[in-house]
């Protein structure tokens, strides 16, 4: 287990650096920091000024040796717009972004496993029915769509919940929920239908005859089946929800998370504070990639080490 | 055997139907068996003749699109069917009754220990705690004679070969130390040899716990072999019943004097081989009367109507004709027209 957790953070390593690189390449060699970043008003000198500053002058390859040695210590530059080191700012906006995924996909985890459970127990049932036709629903709907909708019904004209913006709890609600439909319908209709596979299995029938109660067989066995396909749908919900659904919602309720800041540092040309949450985003992602290598070989001891 | 003392089990006129798109398929239709305390009684026919079906009733395993219709199942004189038995059925079924299936390699749960799955019933039947099911799945695995039974508690199940996993399924079946042990063509997916070690080792369990089993085979040595009492199915039915040494001797219905005859000789003494022409019949709306009609070469006009199970020579045989000698009249009477 222990050389397994070496070889996935190598791995990762060596994924984080391509990610640099990339980074990189797409800021230095195929565009132009300083007249992204300068006024169009800047004078020649002042561009040349600022191009020292950030080290531009300097050849390709110690610009992309120091790159990496800021990578390291987590030093991406003074972000433009806040007027403050850039990791300052991601540091400080992540956090809102995790608590409105972890609310959203936290929600779309706990109710989709008894929900696709209850469908997978009778298919073709009327709740089994109800259920997939609500999934397919929510499937349909694009979540910038179903966040509009959402505020007018509950803040217009219910006037329950608040339209866009955070402070209290009650603001987390219809952003995390717009987060959670399209994940809560896709992981219901897996957990279905693995669960109808998996109770079709012989080992099921082996359970059965030891006579356990059915629920036992379901929590105890069937479950432990499919986790690895139900986790590998969860790990890959939250990471295009991190790298990129969360944008729409965060832009559509206000809410000033990452997403909502990438939109913004995009819209006034600030690379660095670009960089640094393109890079925290890839970091974030590689490390949920190890864990659930790791996860999964506790769960199936038929995975291979290497 | 012991017809005096009261039965473990009785099925009796059972029914099961499957719902399909092509419609009701009549899986089994009045099958009635008994098994007494320590017998042995092997259950034959061919494939799709329904002993699967019969066994997977007895252990509560016919789900949806499947259902028991009719008939009745007793464990010990009290019925394991409808909502009063239901509740006794789930304290018999994997104590009293235990099952083994024919697939070793997919009948056990991939992402769960040996000890673990050896000790569940323990712990779920007798109130076992985690050690004591764990220490009594090791004499198990020693008991089914897997080497090393300490290091296979800990074990999985693809780490363990066809043979092996079987033996692990038997460790299982008879942790609760049941009366009844029913074995589903337990050795059709192993090879030869071990299929040999699986038989010797049911047959000494037997001895052993006096345990009872109904044993599902095609292979009709191994019925002369092991067990005491035979019931041949056909078609959801079961045609004839009885002694193993009568009906070898004495076969009183068609279908069974067919398939002793197709089966190489079990004395060496046969002459020729031969096969039953024909299909069996669908069993989705089937015909009135005895279903082995159209394959049989005795057949008359009153076999359409369905015939009782009549007493012959000792064994209870489905058949107008019972004890008519089915295959040299008709083979007689086919060189008579000159076939
Ligand atoms: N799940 C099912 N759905 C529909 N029909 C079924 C199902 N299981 C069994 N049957 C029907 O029941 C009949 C009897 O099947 P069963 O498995 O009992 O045969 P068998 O005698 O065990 O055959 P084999 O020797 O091949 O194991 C089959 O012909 C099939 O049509
Ligand atoms: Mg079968």
């Amino acid at each position: 287990m222990g050389s397994f957790i070496v070889c996935r953070l190598w791995h990762g390593l060596l994924v984080v650096l391509g990610v640099s690189f990339t980074v990189f390449a797409v800021t230095r060699l195929f565009g132009d920091p300083v007249s992204l970043m300068l006024p169009l008003s800047a004078s020649a000198e002042q561009r040349m000024a600022f191009a020292q500053e950030i080290g531009l002058d300097q050849p390709l390859f110690v610009q992309f040796i120091r790159f990496l040695g800021d990578l390291a210590t987590f030093d991406f530059g003074e972000s433009l717009w806040q007027r403050r080191p850039a990791i300052e700012v991601v540091f400080e906006r992540l956090p809102l972004t995790l608590m409105l995924i972890g609310t959203g996909l936290g929600f779309a985890i706990l109710l989709s496993i008894p929900l696709g459970m209850i469908a997978a127990l009778r298919p073709g049932g009327f709740l089994d029915r109800f259920i997939v036709s609500a999934g397919l629903l929510g499937l349909s709907m694009p979540q910038f769509w179903v966040g509009l909708l959402l505020i007018v019904v509950f803040s217009v004209q219910l006037k329950l919940l608040p339209t866009s913006g955070m402070g209290t709890p009650l603001h987390l609600v219809l952003p995390a929920l717009t987060l959670a439909l399209t994940p809560l319908a896709r992981l219901t209709m897996l957990v279905r239908s693995s669960m109808i596979d998996e109770l079709n299995q012989h080992y099921v029938r082996t359970v059965r005859a030891k006579g356990l109660p059915f629920t036992r067989i379901l929590r105890v066995h069937t479950l432990r089946n499919i986790l690895i396909s139900y986790m590998t749908l969860a790990g890959w919900e939250l990471i295009t929800t991190l790298a990129g659904y969360t944008v729409v919602v965060e832009t559509v309720f206000a809410w000033p998370g990452l997403g909502l800041t990438a939109v913004q540092a995009i819209q006034r040309g600030d690379l660095f504070l670009m960089q640094a949450i393109v890079f925290v985003i890839a970091l974030l992602i590689v490390l949920i990639n190890i864990v659930l290598d790791i996860v999964f070989k506790m769960i199936d001891p038929r995975i291979n080490l290497n | 055997m012991s017809a005096q003392t009261a039965p473990l089990l009785e099925v009796d006129g059972l029914r099961v139907d499957f719902a399909s798109r092509a419609g009701l398929v009549q899986a089994i239709n009045e099958v009635s068996l008994v098994v007494h305390k320590g017998e042995t009684l092997g259950l034959v026919g061919e494939s799709g003749s329904g002993k699967s079906v019969s066994a997977q009733a007895v252990m509560g395993l016919i789900s949806p699109p499947g259902a028991i219709t009719g008939g009745d199942v007793r464990w010990c004189g009290t019925s394991l069917l409808g909502r009063k038995g239901e509740r006794y059925a789930r304290s018999v079924r994997g104590k009293n009754i235990a099952m083994i299936f024919q697939d070793p390699m997919t009948s056990l749960n991939p992402l769960m220990t040996v000890g673990d799955q050896i000790g569940e019933a323990m712990r779920y039947h007798l109130g076992f705690t985690h050690v004591q099911a764990r220490r009594r799945a090791e004499e198990l695995l020693g008991a089914v004679g897997l080497s090393a039974p300490a290091r296979r508690l800990d074990q999985y199940p693809h780490e363990l070969s066809g043979g092996m996993r079987q033996r692990v399924m038997i460790a299982m079946a008879i942790s609760c130390e049941p009366e009844l042990l029913i074995a589903d063509e337990p050795t059709t997916a192993l090879d030869v040899t071990i299929q040999a070690q699986i038989l010797e080792l049911l047959a000494r369990l037997q001895k052993e716990l006096g345990l009872a089993i109904i044993l599902i085979t095609h292979d009709l040595g191994v019925v002369a072999g092991i067990c005491n009492r035979v019931a041949v199915m056909y078609a959801g039915r079961i045609v004839e019943t009885g002694d193993v040494d009568t009906i070898f001797e004495d076969p009183g219905h068609p279908y069974t004097q067919g398939l002793l005859r197709s089966t190489p000789s079990l004395e060496g003494t046969e002459d020729t081989l031969m096969s039953i022409d024909g299909i069996p019949p669908r069993l989705i709306d089937p015909q009135p009367g005895c279903p082995f009609l159209p394959r049989c070469p005795i057949g008359v006009d009153a076999c359409r109507q369905a015939p009782p199970a009549e007493a012959w020579k000792g064994s209870a045989v489905r058949c107008w004709k019972a004890g008519a000698d089915a295959w040299s009249m008709g083979a007689t009477r086919a060189q008579e027209a000159g076939l």
